[in-house]
């Protein structure tokens, strides 16, 4: 089932390429396959039953390189079954928004089918090089959809976004085959490497962090490692960068939840100053360069540093040393989880609006604009309920999110609460951009702007009312997060 | 080591009287028939590399089935010439490497004046490859070497091309001159152990001055790093690879290799503890490596290119060889990132052979909009190259990178990890013209018209590169050294 869910958009990719000019076929096919998926993905969710502490639903295991202890090893538990649904979401939103989209949707429909099997394969993945084939795939099929479907500068941002990456992988590696060597017997497998503990006490552990935090870090990104991400999601085409900042950016993330913290929890301890204080930085810095920016999409870009570090925030703190406050600790940890969720649904739908501007004014700058409610109504609401989403208003899941992070990881480490202002900076940046685009006078690039289409509005609005829908209802997601988090917490915290 | 009557060492040797036979009967069949039926001595050179690996696959198949201690134990003629897993792999990859090179040359050496010399040189030094791989004596190695080495020399100036002629010239001359060296190292290694075959050398050696043990094995290196195309042997590779015609490039880069790499493997093997081999072989990797990639950073041209980066990812082979013997992964991790490199490197120039003209990065322009599925094998053999995952190559490097760390070369590993980052800028920088739309000024102007077996052959390298990448895994069992759990 789980397999199938991996599969599947990757053997609709090899059809689509394999059948010449069959253009108006691939596109449906691809809103087909990614509605099929959000299906599946929605009958995994119906069918999750807690599997508790270290155990896994829809296990699936296949032998591969039994020499290096390395297995086709899949399954979920509730770190990963809500990342695997933001998946599909966020892929089937694109296909819609993609539907009227005449630049070679073959190859495209093709290459976004291939990033999703990636990005479903890593949450599920339960081996490390399993893990490691998908994070990589994730970044070659990301770099051709910057560079063949960007626009602007898009070789050399696409370049950037690879090198930049690659390093991050390779470091991740290093960290892997540490693991591997530090485990008696030697294994990739993430379940067994849980149970084997190996670098507990070992110093060469914090070493091998070392080496997978910097790759997660960079794939995440935190400062000093996010230089790449700016010009990126700039020059990617709108569904591009809803793909890289909605599931590709929580591939780092979920890194941190699912091998750094569980496989070298003493490691993330020694770690967890450093990265409370990355974590804070990435908010502050985030926020206050993105409220610097004149380019839209540059701006939502930072917001995403600022966002992903409110997550390393939390890991950090729920990893750190200390008088045990396991409630706390497993607060920020939903939290954590939560927020990947909450950003991906959030920042997916506030770049897709970006590429709206993008594709009918030929331009993301807000200087550009001016009074843009009057000729796009609807435009004009969707970003702003997308903005408030995004700084974190109550109602959004992005207030169950960011309540959850602060009060767990001030609970655990007061100092966290210097994060604050980053919200109330975020605020401010939003309200001024849709001051600058939406309120005045309509003027510049505004004047004769076309509203959102069908297709633009439905997958924007269905991102945005599941976000809402969280806002209100948290309790299912938190129901599925909360036991993993609580399992996570006992073995990494305090 | 129990000596088997000689019938049944002959009949062990199989694979390897296929290619002989098939070079003597290419040869005379090419004397005696007219030049637009030359294809008679491409078929028998075809038939007998089929016959080869497929005498090899079973032998492979053998191994793998009695795994464990026959594997370990298996020579022929007095213990001079090992039959493990590691040779089965070796003769199976030269074979399945010359077969590739003559499909993606067929449309070049096609009604050549000398098409039925180059098989049989082809046939000639596939042989000297294998007898390279398998040697388990220093006689053996020295013959392995030499009959590896002079088809080579004329095969690369075959093309009769003024480049060519330089390259010949240029691998001659380092071919002789390391080729003394080899002879000298034999010759010191004798001198003082009494003994020519590599398992007597091992108790001889420990009890000899280090010092003269250290001198006979520089030589015999040296001119095994000649064949491995490595520090200090590698001047050859990038003119040959720029110089020569396209099939015997892509054979120069490859076959060579396999012979050189696991003959180096399998001497240090049996090296005492006396002299520190694995240090020097560690230093000569990393120098491989980053000089290979530091120089193939600005090449221009994808053959130059290609020769270059031949020459860092012998830097990569050449970790599991700095480890030999003490790490249980290193054989397999060699012979599996030789097979992954050998059907990667062969895609990728079987990729030039479809475009032979294009001498320029950036007259690959459009390519991926005129011929996908050449962009596409062109994609995945530059990707393997770089060591992305599920590719041959990563296998290769994971494998490799996990067994020099675990033999204490953790600097090792690191300076390899460096090093792959920087290749990938120099891979990017031929995969990204080629999906660009071609402008009016393109070199080429956007027009593929490929070479039909060439291109072929790319994508048939492409599927190998991803099937190697997959399923190597699973026939890994074969090579022994099993996890310890």
């Amino acid at each position: 089932m789980l397999s199938l869910v991996i599969l599947l958009p990757l053997a609709a990719a090899a059809l689509i390429l394999a059948l010449p000019r069959a253009e108006r076929a691939a596109r449906l096919a691809f809103v087909l396959v990614t509605a099929v998926e959000v299906a599946l993905t929605a009958v995994l969710w119906a069918g999750y039953r807690d599997p508790g502490a270290g155990g896994l639903a829809y296990e699936e295991q296949l032998r591969w390189i039994p020499n290096v202890g390395s297995s086709y090893h899949v399954g979920v538990d509730g770190l990963s079954l809500p990342l695997i649904v933001l998946t599909a979401v966020i892929f089937l939103a694109c296909a819609i928004y993609d539907w009227n989209a005449t630049d070679r949707p073959r190859p495209r429909a093709a290459l976004f089918l291939f990033l999703e099997a990636t990005s479903v394969g890593l949450f599920a993945a339960q081996d490390l090089i399993l893990f490691f084939l998908f994070f990589d795939l994730s970044i070659v099929g990301m770099y051709f959809v910057i560079a063949g479907w960007g626009h602007g500068d898009r070789a050399r941002s696409a370049l950037k976004f690879f090198l930049y990456t690659f390093l991050g992988s390779l470091a991740l590696l290093l960290g892997f085959i540490g693991l591997y060597l530090g485990a008696e017997p030697h294994t990739f497998d993430i379940p067994e490497l849980l149970r084997a503990d190996a670098l507990r006490n070992n110093p060469a552990g914090v070493w091998v962090l070392g080496a997978i935090v910097v790759g997660l870090a960079v794939k995440t990104p935190t400062v000093p490692f996010h230089t790449w991400l700016p010009p990126a999601h700039t020059d990617a085409p709108a569904t591009g960068s809803a793909v890289l900042a909605g599931v590709l950016l929580k591939m780092g993330t979920y890194g941190f939840v699912r091998i750094a913290m569980p496989l070298l929890p003493d490691a993330w301890r020694a770690w967890a100053p450093v990265l409370i204080t990355v974590g804070v930085v990435s908010v502050l810095y985030g926020a206050l360069v993105a409220l610097a920016q004149s380019d839209l999409k540059r701006m939502i870009a930072y917001t995403s540093v600022n966002h992903m570090g409110y997550i390393v925030l939390a890991l950090g703190a729920a990893g750190a040393a200390g008088e045990s406050a396991t409630a706390a600790r497993e607060t920020a940890m939903t939290g954590a989880v939560t927020q990947m969720v909450s950003h991906g649904l959030i920042t997916g739908a506030l770049f897709l609006l970006a590429g709206v501007l993008h594709s009918r004014a030929g331009t993301y700058s807000m200087g550009a604009f001016g009074g843009l409610a009057a000729p796009a109504p609807r435009f004009a609401a969707f970003f702003a309920v997308g903005a408030f989403a995004s700084l974190g208003l109550p109602g959004f899941s992005g207030f169950i999110a960011e309540f959850q992070i602060f009060a767990g990881s001030i609970g655990t480490v007061p100092l966290t609460a210097i994060a604050l202002p980053g919200i109330l900076l975020t605020a401010a940046l939003f309200l001024r951009a849709l001051q600058r685009v939406f309120t005045g006078s309509t003027k510049g690039k505004s004047t004769g702007f076309q509203d959102l289409l069908p297709a633009e509005a439905w997958s924007v609005g269905g991102l945005l009312v599941l976000s809402v829908l969280i806002g209100l209802f948290p309790v299912p997601l938190l129901d599925v997060i909360a036991p993993a988090s609580a399992a996570l917490v006992g073995v990494a915290g305090g | 080591m129990e000596s088997m009557n000689s019938g049944a060492d002959a009949l062990a040797l199989l694979p390897e009287l296929f290619l002989l036979a098939g070079a003597v009967l290419a040869l005379l069949a090419g004397s005696f028939t007219a030049r637009e039926r030359q294809w008679i001595s491409r078929v028998i050179a075809v038939v007998a590399l089929s016959a080869s690996a497929v005498a090899s696959g079973v032998a492979f198949a053998a191994v793998a089935s009695a795994a464990g201690p026959v594997a370990e134990s298996m020579s022929v003629y007095d213990g001079s010439y090992i039959l493990d897993g590691g040779t089965a792999a070796g003769r199976l990859i030269v074979a399945v490497s010359a077969l590739l090179v003559i499909a993606l040359g067929v449309d070049e050496l096609r009604g050549t004046a000398r098409e039925s010399e180059t098989y049989v040189l082809i046939l000639l030094a596939s042989l000297g490859a294998v007898v390279l791989a398998g040697a388990s004596d220093l006689l053996v190695l020295a013959v392995g070497f030499l009959l590896a080495s002079i088809p080579l020399y004329a095969l690369i100036g075959i093309g009769g091309t003024k480049a060519g002629a330089e390259a010949a010239l240029k691998t001659y001359l380092l071919g002789a001159l390391f080729g003394i060296l080899l002879l000298l190292g034999v010759t010191v290694l004798y001198a003082v152990s009494g003994t020519t075959s590599y398992a007597g050398l091992r108790g001889a050696l420990a009890a000899a001055a280090p010092a003269v043990v250290g001198v006979g094995l520089v030589g015999v290196l040296a001119g095994l790093m000649f064949k491995a195309g490595a520090v200090p042997g590698h001047f050859w590779v990038p003119d040959a690879a720029e110089g020569s015609g396209t099939a015997v490039a892509a054979f120069a880069t490859t076959v060579p290799k396999i012979g050189g790499f696991l003959a180096a493997y399998r001497l240090l093997e049996m090296m005492p503890g006396t002299v520190r081999w694995p240090l020097l072989i560690a230093l000569l990797s990393v120098l491989t490596m980053t000089l290979g990639n530091l120089a193939a950073y600005t090449q221009t041209n994808p053959r130059r290119l290609l020769g270059w980066s031949t020459v860092s990812q012998a830097g990569y082979l050449l970790m599991p060889v700095a480890v030999a013997g003490s790490i249980p992964i290193a054989l397999p991790s060699l012979v599996v990132f030789l097979a992954g490199y050998a059907v990667t490197n062969l895609a990728a120039f079987a990729v030039i052979a479809a475009y032979p003209d294009r001498t320029e990065l950036r007259a690959y322009e459009g390519l991926a909009a005129a011929r996908p599925w050449h962009a596409v094998a062109l994609v995945v053999a530059l990707l393997s190259l770089v060591g992305t995952p599920p590719t041959a190559v990563f296998l290769g490097k994971l494998t490799v990178f996990t067994a020099a760390w675990d033999g204490g070369f953790w600097w090792l590993t690191l300076a390899a990890a460096v090093n792959t980052v920087i290749s990938l800028f120099y891979y990017l920088r031929w995969l990204a013209p080629a999906f660009r739309a071609a402008s009016p000024d393109s070199p080429g102007a956007g027009e593929f018209t490929p070479r039909r077996w060439a291109g072929r052959t790319a994508v048939a390298g492409a599927v190998l590169v991803l099937v190697v990448g997959v399923g190597a895994g699973l026939a890994w069992t074969a090579l022994g050294g099993l996890p310890t759990g």
